[in-house]
């Protein structure tokens, strides 16, 4: 569904993604993992166009994305820290992005509900705390029903109540045959849904396994654990 | 033009765009109401506005460009083109730094200058607000930082509207032993500022305010050929800035 094909970026002198190859096919659930600063949100950015590589090239559903815009509509982001236009009200903002996508019907709502966003329409971005910005995001991220969803740390500033109604949500999704790309810190969130890890280190792709075989290589019976055990060999 | 929307409605909310149209708006009424000679009062309120418009556009564009930075950021990872964020920022910008300097300035010199005189105002008035507009467009797409962003539109703005006039004059007194008049003319249509006061002053006829560039101007082209030339440069003056930050934008990393 999407493939990488040999991307390399630098920001001046640091080399952040080094000739990257990989392949991405829809119900994956894909646990994007490295150290800080390896690179895993530089190579979303590239997925989702907002940086352009250097080199390489990436293909969605087999078609370039280089000059392309409309491959978008098939991708839900939820991105680390959401930036949104100070002034503008969350009521706003999500009639802003309906808009944009020209989608008024049949969009998902159950995250609208469930964090009971509804009441709060009024509020303008500037005055929400980190985790309802979280939780704006991720009803962006849903609600158009797209077949791929890039998720940037989702559960980092949620409360556990809404953490876990994310996490519901990511389980439907891909049980619905989405390819989802996850990065987070926290392994253990991770462990009963992630299919695949790739792992990067400092602008380079370690590996890509299904967790069975990475179970078998570190010989670890959890993600968590594997991905310690791989951090600490790397480190060597 | 569903971003343009939500651009407009956002600038049009803004109170520094109300406060300078009210401001341009006291200047052309009280100026007029004070000077018994319309042309007179033309006079004092084209040096308000040679300085003052281009210096709110760039300002007042630079700083929002840099603000808008969460709102293209949110929109760049939906199927929105790039350059369709940017086109849409500098419409809305433009049009409503346009829409405040006819509504300040506009029309009072409708009501007090006669008929064609009003018309190159209006028209001179609203290109320099576009190209200052496009101006910031250019320096904030060239560096990341705010600080610096703004510091460079101020730099610029004090260039065009003050320094440039007499480098041309400095120019001119080293060089006056040779024939250098073609020059200045090409010198002159390197600041959009200096060419509207050209511009409106060649109109007007009043060569004593012309400055040095002005009175070659008119010596190398007539009026009427002067006024659709320097007209012309001065549309170059909007689009080309615009045109680079847009090539920039479309290939920024954000």
């Amino acid at each position: 569904m999407i493939e990488i094909k040999g991307i390399s970026k630098r920001f001046g002198k640091l080399q952040v993604l080094n000739n990257i190859h990989l392949q991405l096919k829809q119900g994956e659930c894909i646990a994007l993992v490295g150290p800080n600063g390896c690179g895993k949100t530089t190579l979303i950015k590239a997925i989702l166009g907002m940086v352009l590589p250097d080199k390489g090239d990436i293909l969605f559903d087999g078609k370039t994305i280089r000059n392309d815009n409309k491959y978008r509509e098939h991708i839900g982001y939820m991105p680390q820290i959401g930036r949104y236009p100070e002034n503008m009200s969350i009521g706003q903002i999500i009639e802003m992005i309906k808009g944009i996508r020209d989608k008024r019907d049949g969009l998902d709502t159950e995250l609208y509900d469930r964090y009971a966003i509804g009441d709060m329409l009024q509020k303008k971005m500037r005055t929400l705390s980190g985790g309802t910005t979280q939780k704006v995001s991720a009803i962006l991220a849903f609600m158009f029903r797209p077949k791929v969803l890039i998720l940037d740390e989702p559960t980092a500033g949620l409360d556990p109540i809404a953490s876990d109604i994310l996490k519901e949500k990511i389980s439907d999704a891909k049980k619905r045959g989405c390819l989802v790309l996850i990065t987070s810190h926290l392994l253990s969130e991770l462990e009963d849904m992630v299919s695949q890890i790739i792992f990067m280190q400092e602008g380079n792709l370690v590996m890509h396994n299904s967790i069975g075989e990475l179970k078998k290589i570190t010989g670890k019976e959890t993600l968590a654990k594997s991905v310690i055990e791989i951090l600490k060999t790397s480190a060597k | 033009m569903k971003v343009l929307k939500y651009v407009v409605i956002d600038i049009l909310k803004n109170k520094i765009v109300i406060a300078y149209a009210l401001m341009l708006a006291l200047f052309s009424w009280s100026t007029f109401g004070l000077e018994d000679n319309a042309s007179k009062g033309i006079l004092t309120i084209l040096n308000i506005i040679l300085l003052t418009v281009p210096l709110v556009s760039v300002l007042f564009a630079t700083i929002y460009i840099y603000n808008s930075n969460e709102f293209i950021e949110l929109l760049v990872s939906h199927p929105v083109k790039r350059s369709m964020i940017w086109k849409a920022l500098f419409t809305g910008l433009s049009s409503s730094l346009v829409l405040a300097y006819l509504l300040g300035a506009g029309i009072p010199v409708l009501i007090f200058a006669d008929a064609s005189t009003a018309a190159i105002m209006v028209v001179t008035g609203s290109l320099l607000s576009v190209i200052f507009v496009a101006i910031a467009f250019l320096s904030s797409i060239l560096t990341r930082d705010k600080a610096k962003g703004i510091g460079v539109s101020i730099m610029l703005w004090l260039y065009f509207s003050l320094l440039f006039d007499g480098i041309v004059l400095f120019l001119f007194f080293q060089f006056s032993d040779y024939p250098i008049e073609k020059a200045v003319v090409i010198l002159s249509a390197l600041s959009p500022v200096d060419l509207s006061r050209i511009l409106i002053l060649l109109h007007l006829d009043v060569s004593a305010m012309m400055g040095y560039t002005g009175a070659v101007f008119k010596n190398s082209f007539g009026a009427d050929g002067g006024l659709l030339v320097s007209l012309g440069v001065l549309v170059l003056w909007a689009m080309i800035p615009f045109a680079i930050s847009l090539r920039k934008f479309r290939r920024k990393d954000l």
